[in-house]
């Protein structure tokens, strides 16, 4: 095969190693889900090509204005004036990597349930009322510091049926790209304070309490909105680059 | 003390309901309908490429959200990379992607990799996402020197990773997260 070399992304410096020992292991049978879906065989560990070391780019002109509002977006977008039900809260954080570099201009996307704990899903039957100002679908992109921040109200705890009726702690589901695809990261927000964290089956799939405890948002009483809405601190921490040392060094010196 | 970095967020599954905040009208809500997102505009030959996730037992994986990362018909990814993301249809399990044959990406020092699509897959019971590739089955002998399959030490599961021509243009690749045939899984 004769093809020219495209670009500079295969001299990107490569990524950190996921530290698999601190995230959740594919097999954890106290999250009964898990046990057919889990691979059995050793994942394949592989350097980064320059498939793996970019990333999409989004564009910031791709959000509406209401997308990091989910107290009003939903109304907005079906023609309502209304305003969602429950506790309005505003979640603000940075977005950095290993190495405490921000991350900027990266897409966050958020989903969550309402405040009774119900999702607005087609496969969601939970007995608690959809709110009709309500969709729980967000998403925002950083600033060029690493920092984003979306308003919403607070999810409301659900039951699932795992041991039978187990419940999740309030929550908000969050997506995070990066700047390369190796950064990629979906994960879950939980709120301080919440007593149903230790009991969740979910939440206990990751051994480490203090990886767990990166899970949980802070409340920010300093950054509290008078009269209006409480406030949460979330930082999220990607992958960190490497750094290279020897830029020009041609393989095989 | 070795030196400390920060460590990083640890991942949980995407759930059930993923396709609120990713596909929104794929959940059911009237919003961003015109979104297709599992459909790619870029120049180069269209390719249809479809298929099914299988647990353990052998039953479709029906929420299942894949995310779909590839070179350009140029063999170009940076500025050119192409994204896509498609839900598995609730009834079924399916899922489809319409996008463009790639061309060979580089790889590193030089070498070449053989044609190929990276798939993520998120869904409930999956802690954190697996990362796949898919291969098409005319590029033997480009496949013959990619650097990914020929780390996989078992030859018959390099299999896994190519996709079964259904006609021309059109592939159908099946995941299988656990058995006899189980998809190779990257740590890259
Ligand atoms: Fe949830």
């Amino acid at each position: 095969m004769t093809a020219t070399p495209s670009s500079a992304s295969a001299a990107l410096p490569d990524f950190m190693r996921r530290d698999r020992a601190w995230h959740p292991p594919a097999f954890a049978p106290g999250y009964k889900t898990t046990v057919l879906r889990s691979p059995k065989c050793a994942l394949l560990s592989l350097d980064q090509g320059p498939g793996e070391k970019t990333g999409p780019v989004f564009q910031a002109s791709m959000l509406h204005e209401l997308d990091n509002d989910l107290v009003s977006n939903y109304a907005a977008a079906t023609g309502s004036k209304g305003l969602a039900i429950g506790e309005r809260i505003i979640v603000h954080g940075r977005v950095t990597d290993e190495c405490g570099r921000p991350v900027p201009r990266t897409l966050l996307e958020v989903w969550q349930a309402n405040a009774g704990g119900r999702y607005r899903h087609k496969k969601d039957t939970y007995l608690a009322p959809l709110d009709p100002n309500f969709g729980g679908c967000g998403r925002t992109m950083t600033d060029e510091n690493g920092r984003y921040f979306f308003r919403t109200v607070k999810p409301g705890a659900y039951p699932w049926p795992n041991h039978g009726s187990d419940w999740r702690p309030a929550h908000i589901h969050f997506s995070v790209f990066g700047e390369a695809f190796a950064q990629r990261l979906i994960s879950q927000l939980y709120f301080e304070g919440d007593p149903l964290i230790p009991l969740c089956p979910i939440v206990n799939t990751i051994k480490d309490a203090a990886a767990i405890e990166r899970l949980v948002a802070k409340l920010d009483m300093g950054e509290q909105r008078p009269f209006d809405a409480l406030v949460y601190r979330f930082d999220i921490v990607l992958r960190g680059r490497q750094q290279t040392f020897f830029e020009n060094k041609r393989e095989g010196m | 003390m070795p030196v400390e970095y920060l460590k990083e967020t640890p991942s949980q599954t995407a759930g059930p309901y993923v396709h609120i905040g990713t596909l929104p009208s794929h959940a059911g809500l009237p919003v961003r309908q015109n979104e297709t997102l599992n459909v790619v505009e870029a120049p180069g030959e269209k390719i249809v490429v479809e298929g099914i996730v299988l647990d353990g037992s052998g039953a479709p994986v029906k929420d299942a959200m894949l995310e779909l990362y590839q070179a350009n018909a140029k063999g170009e990814v940076g500025d050119a990379t192409i994204w896509a993301r498609a839900g598995a249809v609730f009834e079924t399990g399916e899922w489809r992607f319409d996008t463009i044959r790639p061309g060979a990406l580089e790889w590193r020092g030089g070498k070449m990799q053989a044609p190929h699509l990276t798939l993520l897959i998120f869904a409930r019971g999956i802690n954190i996402h697996l990362h796949t590739r898919m291969y098409f089955p005319e590029d033997e002998a480009a496949q013959a020197s990619d650097p990914a399959l020929n780390r996989i030490e078992q030859i018959h599961r390099r299999r896994t990773l190519v996709a079964e021509k259904v006609k021309d243009g059109h592939y159908r690749f099946v995941i299988r997260l656990q058995g006899d045939q189980e998809t190779v899984f990257f740590d890259m």
